[in-house]
């Protein structure tokens, strides 16, 4: 499965953050550890915020903590703050055609599938199993 | 806390009736038949004595050409009791008469829109199995 780069650093973000609650990482911090510009960090951060995720912010040096629930927060709720719904896709060209929709059932089912098991992960359950936490 | 021990005749009225209160369909039958003496079925009971859940599973070989691995058949817990590591207690327990037995793996088949049941097996470190099961209406 492929993500886009900024649900990858959402996910990077609040896992890293919620490793420790109490500990504060500005979006500088953040970009380092994962070789990225703080530029794109600082975008997904505001959406993280936007999304009450983490807390912070105010300028490059700002710090961020994560202000969610890891055991009611899974990875599908960072997921769907980036990636677009499965229903709200738009629609491919061909997709109206006889094997654009059988092509289309097939693909579906494995989005379901994949939603399925991000949804089943919690931050907690991830951070735990990883030995990160 | 809770205490495990294997559930009796005695704690069918009370397994089926937290079971059809929590799925909505009543199938006493169905668990009475999961009583056989090859089978394993734990209760989780409250100091005072009521059912706070149960669990039913067995050890099944070459199902589907696989080796030897105990299945979960089912898990309940009541609601009021949930979020209290009932589930957890019960799996172990049966995890821990799987593995008395031999056995090195736990399966077990889950709704895939039920997140809540998915959430919990996953806590309890199980991740996808190698099978897929798949499936098709007759017409």
């Amino acid at each position: 499965m492929k993500l886009q780069t900024a649900t990858r650093l959402g996910l990077y973000a609040v896992l890293e953050l919620a490793r420790d609650p109490t500990r504060t990482l500005s979006a500088a911090d953040l970009a380092d550890r994962f070789g990225v510009s703080t530029h794109s960090l600082a975008k997904v951060l505001g959406t993280l915020s936007a999304a009450g995720l983490v807390q912070g912010g105010r300028g490059a040096s700002g710090g961020y903590r994560f202000t969610g629930n890891r055991r009611r927060i899974t990875l599908m709720d960072i997921v769907a703050l980036f990636e677009p719904a499965p229903g709200n896709r738009a629609k491919e060209a061909g997709e109206d055609t006889e094997i654009g929709a059988a092509l289309q059932r097939i693909l579906t089912e494995i989005d379901e599938i994949a939603e399925a098991t991000l949804r089943s992960v919690s931050l907690e359950t991830l951070l735990g199993s990883s030995h990160v936490g | 806390m809770v205490a495990i021990r294997p559930a009796q005749a005695t704690d069918l009225t009370a397994i089926s009736a937290l079971d059809a209160r929590l799925t909505g369909s009543d199938k006493p039958d169905y668990w009475r038949e999961r009583f056989a003496p090859d089978r394993h079925f734990l209760v989780a009971e409250t100091a005072r004595g009521a059912l706070a859940g149960f669990i039913a599973g067995e050890i099944r070989a070459w199902e589907f050409g696989q080796p030897a691995a105990g299945w979960v058949f089912a898990i309940q817990v009541d609601p009021k009791t949930r979020l209290k590591g009932v589930g957890s207690a019960l799996f172990e327990a049966l995890a821990a008469r799987f593995k008395a037995q031999g056995v090195t793996r736990v399966r077990t088949l889950v709704d895939r829109k039920d997140h809540l049941i998915l959430s919990f097996f996953r806590a309890q470190g199980m991740t996808a199995g190698p099978s897929l099961q798949l499936d098709k209406e007759l017409p």
